[in-house]
């Protein structure tokens, strides 16, 4: 299939479509609101559900409502949104329902602002919400990969029975670049029969379901949450996924960075490499798993001299980055937040003072 | 001879957890009649809500999602869309629904959403020990209003349905009584009309109301 030019938010809404997904529900937010501008005008061509909830509450539950019903459903929000969402994540990811969520990031906290951030790493890698849970995180470092990445949520949502976040930020969302669909990311989705509230008749069946979240006998909550806990170990062992860049040199320094500040020190690795200084960068693109094991060996590498994690936060990721390099380089930070993206430049003088 | 009183098909056979003297068990009994007559067990989804119901699911033979505090016509509204042809209802009391699930039914109803809701009224949060709810009556006294209620409109807090019927046309259902006898039949017939006009149209509010604490702090 050719390529198109498309907008990150509506090339996201389109991937959607393709993977299969027909139910939208959301709530306007800048910079994510062509998300729902784009599915409004697709859906209904697609016989399928569009609908703006009266807020972020309420979406997030429409959506573990429908989720509940066992239909592949989709929401899109910027972070103030997913805040809102974030009591609904911890309900679905507890009753154990598919679901996708979209946080096209922007700087917060508070209202913050409407430019590009990644100050919710946190947010979705930590919980967000309350109690044990974990949500399986994509990070894009670009339109197609958000494309990729949309498409193979709502796949990896079914297999763990488990909400699936994107985090994209304002710059992914906003910007143009081309794009293609493919089609073998579409998958059928699974079998819900034997948990969903999709009705008695529809599966032919005597025995009810149910889908909830209160176990107030101590010993079944504990065993919902180790069977959750489980589900998150297999996700470590099969889910990881990461990329390596220039990482076959003797580097001096590895750079940690995800999404749209990766692409900035993709640009400043080139450049150094011209003046002859080696970097890799290693670029999660599951930030939940993290690539623990791989950051742990890149930083081994014995030409590395420090590692640096290079985020639009105060710092967030490179907690998990410490944590795995477990002490035996130094792990520096640089983070700008206020919605202006660092240069290529500012990397690089970042880069050489560690040198 | 034919059978004149039975269990509902369903309600389930689990006894209820409910005080004595509590009336949810008759309003469940009256839902289930209602899905029985309609012969729509098999395509039912009810949404438990934050409350003493929380655990309706236990009673009720169909299948159920249970929802965080005051959401579940948010929920109802997920289930709905995606699949209009399961007949949803939502079950929630005072705290829930005229308190933090205020937004929710209000802007399902707006919507016109096509699934039920049994509202069920008792002045009180009875869960968590007998808090003062926006539904608390002037001078009633509550764990939270040791010195009675105190609202300055007193026709206020028991009528939040009558408001909610004269601000959209699409609630509509005067208030029942579920401790009489005659109350219970009263709401019958309506009840099971309700569930089917619902599927098909837009959101109800069935308004049961539980006769509150006597007020004592005035």
């Amino acid at each position: 299939m050719a390529k198109v030019l498309m907008k990150g938010n509506e090339a996201i809404g389109e991937a959607a479509i393709r993977a299969g997904c027909k139910n939208y529900f959301a709530y306007p937010i800048t910079p994510q609101s062509e998300v729902a501008e784009y599915l409004s005008k697709r859906l209904p061509e697609e016989g399928g559900v569009f609908l703006q909830g009266e807020s972020e509450v309420a979406v997030g539950y429409m959506i573990f409502g429908a989720a509940g019903a066992g239909e592949r459903v989709m929401t899109t929000s910027s972070s103030p949104g997913i805040s809102l969402m974030s009591e609904a994540l911890s309900y679905i990811a507890a009753a154990q329902c598919p679901a996708v969520f979209v946080n096209i990031m922007r700087g917060g906290p508070g209202l913050g602002g409407i430019l590009p951030s990644q100050g919710d790493y946190f947010q979705a890698t930590k919980g967000g919400g309350h109690g044990d849970y974990h949500l399986l995180v994509l990070a894009p470092d670009g339109v197609q990969e958000a494309v990729e990445m949309t498409m193979q949520a709502f796949t990896l949502a079914e297999k763990y029975r488990n909400p699936v976040m994107i985090m994209g930020d304002g710059l992914i969302g906003q910007m143009m670049e081309p794009v293609e669909f493919p089609d073998g990311l579409k998958t059928e989705p699974t079998n819900k029969d034997d948990w969903a509230t999709n009705g008695m008749a529809h599966r032919n069946s005597k025995k009810r379901n149910l889908v909830k979240s209160l176990f107030l006998d101590p010993t079944a909550l504990n065993d919902n949450n180790l069977a959750l806990k489980a589900k998150y170990a297999q996700m470590k062992k099969e889910e990881v996924q990461y990329e390596l860049v220039n990482a076959d040199t003797d580097y001096q320094v590895l750079i940690t960075s995800y999404g749209t500040m990766s692409r900035v020190c993709r640009t400043a690795i080139d450049m150094l490499k011209e003046e002859g200084i080696e970097v890799a960068m290693l670029r999660p693109k599951t930030l939940f798993p993290f690539p623990e094991k791989a950051v742990f060996d890149a930083s081994g590498k014995e030409s590395c001299q420090a590692v640096i994690s290079i985020e639009m936060s105060m710092g967030q990721m490179v907690e998990d980055v410490e944590r795995c390099v477990k002490g035996r380089r130094p792990v520096e930070f640089y983070g700008e937040c206020g919605g202006d993206i660092p240069s290529p430049e500012k990397i690089i003088e970042i880069i050489k003072a560690l040198l | 001879m034919a059978k004149a009183f039975s269990r509902p098909k369903a309600l389930s056979t689990t006894h209820t957890h409910y005080c004595p003297g509590c009336t949810h068990g008759i309003v469940h009994r009256l839902v289930a009649e209602a899905i029985d007559d309609l012969g729509i067990q098999e395509k039912t989804v009810g949404i438990a809500p934050v409350g003493c119901a929380v655990l309706a699911y236990n009673y009720f033979d169909c299948d159920f999602q249970e929802a965080a505090h005051g959401r579940a016509p948010a929920m109802a509204t997920g289930i709905k869309r995606v699949r209009p042809d399961l007949m949803v209802f939502t079950y929630q009391g005072d705290g829930d629904l005229a308190s933090i699930g205020m937004g929710e039914i209000i802007h399902a109803a707006n919507r016109g959403e096509k699934f039920t809701t049994i509202f069920i009224n008792n002045a009180i949060y009875g869960m968590t020990g007998g808090q003062m709810a926006p539904t608390t009556m002037p001078g009633q006294r509550a764990t939270t209003a040791p010195l009675g209620g105190t609202r300055p409109r007193p026709a206020c807090p028991s009528a939040w349905p009558t408001c909610w019927a004269n601000w959209s046309p699409r609630i509509c259902h005067p208030p029942g009584r579920a401790q009489t006898p005659a109350g219970q039949q009263g709401q019958k017939k309506p009840l099971s009309r309700r569930f089917n006009i619902k599927w098909k149209t837009g959101a109800s509010v069935l308004w049961k109301w539980f006769p509150p604490v006597p007020p004592t702090g005035a």
